[in-house]
């Protein structure tokens, strides 16, 4: 039986693809009398006026959003740079202090459990920090994304193979809750996370960002993640809450990673 | 089911499309014109760039997207305007107002419709139903399957738009939303064969409803290596009755129109025109006021 119908099916279409090609001889190409199709691309530039009602209504919206933007949370005390440092950088060490600081009491909260340390992606700092007034529009500039915080946890052994990386790849991706110290040959010399020596048997609880763990820059260690918690706050608002709450940013490279020459 | 009377029946669908279209020839005795207008990937871009800017120098901006529409308008007032999605997301705008000034400022431009993007969906599925309420525009999408979430009946897969007399039928594809957008964002929206629901929707537009221009509004992407992920150029060979698939997605300045045989082997048009507003892609369709003739349809880009 359907066997049959596949092969009435098929007969009618042969009849179909039949009349269409009887059609397109007897009334031409097709039931309309479409001639002419032209395409081109228009660039909105300075040659079109704006719609002035449209500027107007836009205006209070623009206004606001600009006087909330450059409102002033907090106050750099220096240039708060991505490269003044070769292991770790003024910019990533108050990034990664932020999520640490910031994400911290909201897993604890939802999980009861103890975040350990941070990881970040030096690529992800997307601008500077200007001496100065620092406001929220400093933080979109840093972090145009709308990547949230998300809570890995990982056994040692990723834990290991997440330092591997970061030893590779010879960028100083931002990282907080950690010590480490390498040797002349890029060996691990010592390995402290919050205060404790590594424990290879145990597993810890890494703040990250949501991109790092879909597999963005290659943190493939985050494959093997034991859980993932998205604790559905987004990097930028982490930062936005800290600025409200401190007066000044201060943040300097230091030893949190570096290499014994 | 009777094989004689489905051909029959064929046949007498036929000859009522011949008979549409020489009704559309002889009840009218000069020539049309439809125009359609397009944006894709607006993000949320609302105000011009700087003139500083290092790639869009002094470009964009909704008032002066409103000047263009308004003079195209002018010298045709049988103009769509159209929008391939993603239209939330990328500037301030969006995390303070939540996607409602971008629809209202586009409901002011006159937009007929829009399909659905993934960043569409970056306040969550009812973050984009509660600005619904601002959009007096469609939104269309054939192949998101909304029925359990809080969509439902919000968004059509098709709709047919009358301009002087010329019936235009526009659906709307999406792209795949795992592993593009946080589950908990699109929640219960299923996702179906771009290619199957494209072919149903142009089948339905040409042969049930008529249409004499069939569009699809497509946020696939223009064009991927992967050859499993669908994309525009590939739905274009697919098709038989669509005539243009305006795209998004992937954020691809084209300096004009591609041309792509379909799978009848007639040429048809796969159009992207960017991102942020900078650019306003405009096809211009102009119809016959004679009877049928042996000429085909010549395509300029």
């Amino acid at each position: 039986m359907a066997k049959l119908k596949h092969f009435e099916c098929l007969k009618i279409q042969h009849f179909v693809i039949f009349t269409t090609i009887l059609g397109l001889v007897s009334c031409s190409q097709t039931s309309r009398n479409l001639r002419k199709i032209n395409g081109i691309k228009v660039v909105v530039d300075s040659a079109f006026a704006p719609v002035d009602s449209i500027s107007e209504y836009i205006l209070p919206y623009h206004e606001h959003v600009e006087s909330v933007l450059d409102s002033t949370l907090a106050y750099a005390s220096w240039d708060i740079s991505k490269t003044d440092g070769t292991y770790n950088t003024s910019a990533g060490n108050l990034m990664a202090d932020i999520i640490l600081e910031q994400a911290a009491p909201i897993f604890k909260s939802r999980t009861g459990k103890d975040l350990d340390f941070v990881l970040l992606n030096h690529g992800g700092i997307r601008s500077n920090i200007s001496k100065g007034s620092v406001s929220a529009r400093t933080a979109f500039e840093v972090m145009p994304f709308e990547n949230t915080t998300v809570v890995v946890e990982l056994s040692g052994k990723s834990v290991k193979e997440m330092l591997a990386y970061l030893i590779k790849s010879k960028r100083a991706h931002p990282v907080a809750g950690i010590q480490l110290v390498l040797d002349k040959e890029d060996r691990i010399k010592s390995l402290d996370i919050r205060g404790e020596p590594f424990d290879d048997n145990r597993n810890y609880y890494v703040a990250t960002s949501d991109y790092l763990v879909s597999g963005g820059d290659d943190m493939v260690f985050f494959k093997d993640a034991l859980e993932v918690t998205d604790i559905d706050y987004k990097i930028r608002s982490a930062m936005i809450d800290y600025f409200r709450k401190v007066d000044t940013l201060s943040p300097k490279v230091d030893l949190r990673y570096y290499k014994v020459e | 089911m009777d094989r004689r009377k489905f051909v029959s029946r064929t046949v007498a669908g036929s000859v009522m499309v011949s008979a549409g279209g020489l009704c559309l020839n002889s009840c009218t005795d000069r020539k049309k014109h439809l125009t359609v207008l397009h944006t894709n990937d607006v993000h949320s871009h609302i105000d011009p760039f700087p003139k500083n800017h290092a790639d869009f120098p002094g470009l964009g901006g909704l008032a002066r997207r409103a000047g263009l529409v308004q003079s195209i308008r002018k010298e045709n007032p049988n103009t769509l305007l159209l929008d391939a999605g993603d239209i939330f997301q990328g500037t301030p705008y969006f995390n303070f107002y939540g996607g409602e000034l971008e629809f209202k400022l586009m409901s002011k431009l006159k937009y007929d419709a829009s399909t659905i993007g993934n960043h569409d969906f970056d306040n969550g599925i009812d973050g984009l139903l509660a600005q619904l309420p601002y959009a007096s525009f469609d939104f269309l999408i054939a192949n998101y399957d909304f029925s359990n979430t809080v969509l439902d009946g919000y968004t059509k897969p098709y709709k047919t738009y009358i301009r002087d007399g010329i019936k235009v039928g526009i659906y709307g594809i999406g792209i795949r939303l795992a592993g593009l957008v946080t589950k908990n964002l699109y929640k219960e929206t299923e996702y179906l064969d771009p290619y199957e629901i494209a072919s149903d929707m142009e089948t339905l537009l040409r042969e049930t409803e008529k249409c004499d221009v069939v569009i699809c509004l497509s946020h696939l992407g223009y064009s991927y290596e992967n050859e499993n992920r669908p994309d525009d150029l590939t739905l274009a060979q697919r098709t038989r009755y669509t005539d243009l698939i305006i795209g998004g997605h992937t954020h691809t300045f084209l300096e004009r129109p591609t041309i792509v045989a379909n799978a009848v082997g007639r040429d048809i048009l796969v159009n992207q025109v960017g991102c942020f507003g900078v650019n306003l892609g405009r096809i211009d369709f102009y119809f016959d006021a004679g009877g049928p003739s042996a000429q085909g349809i010549s395509i300029s880009v």
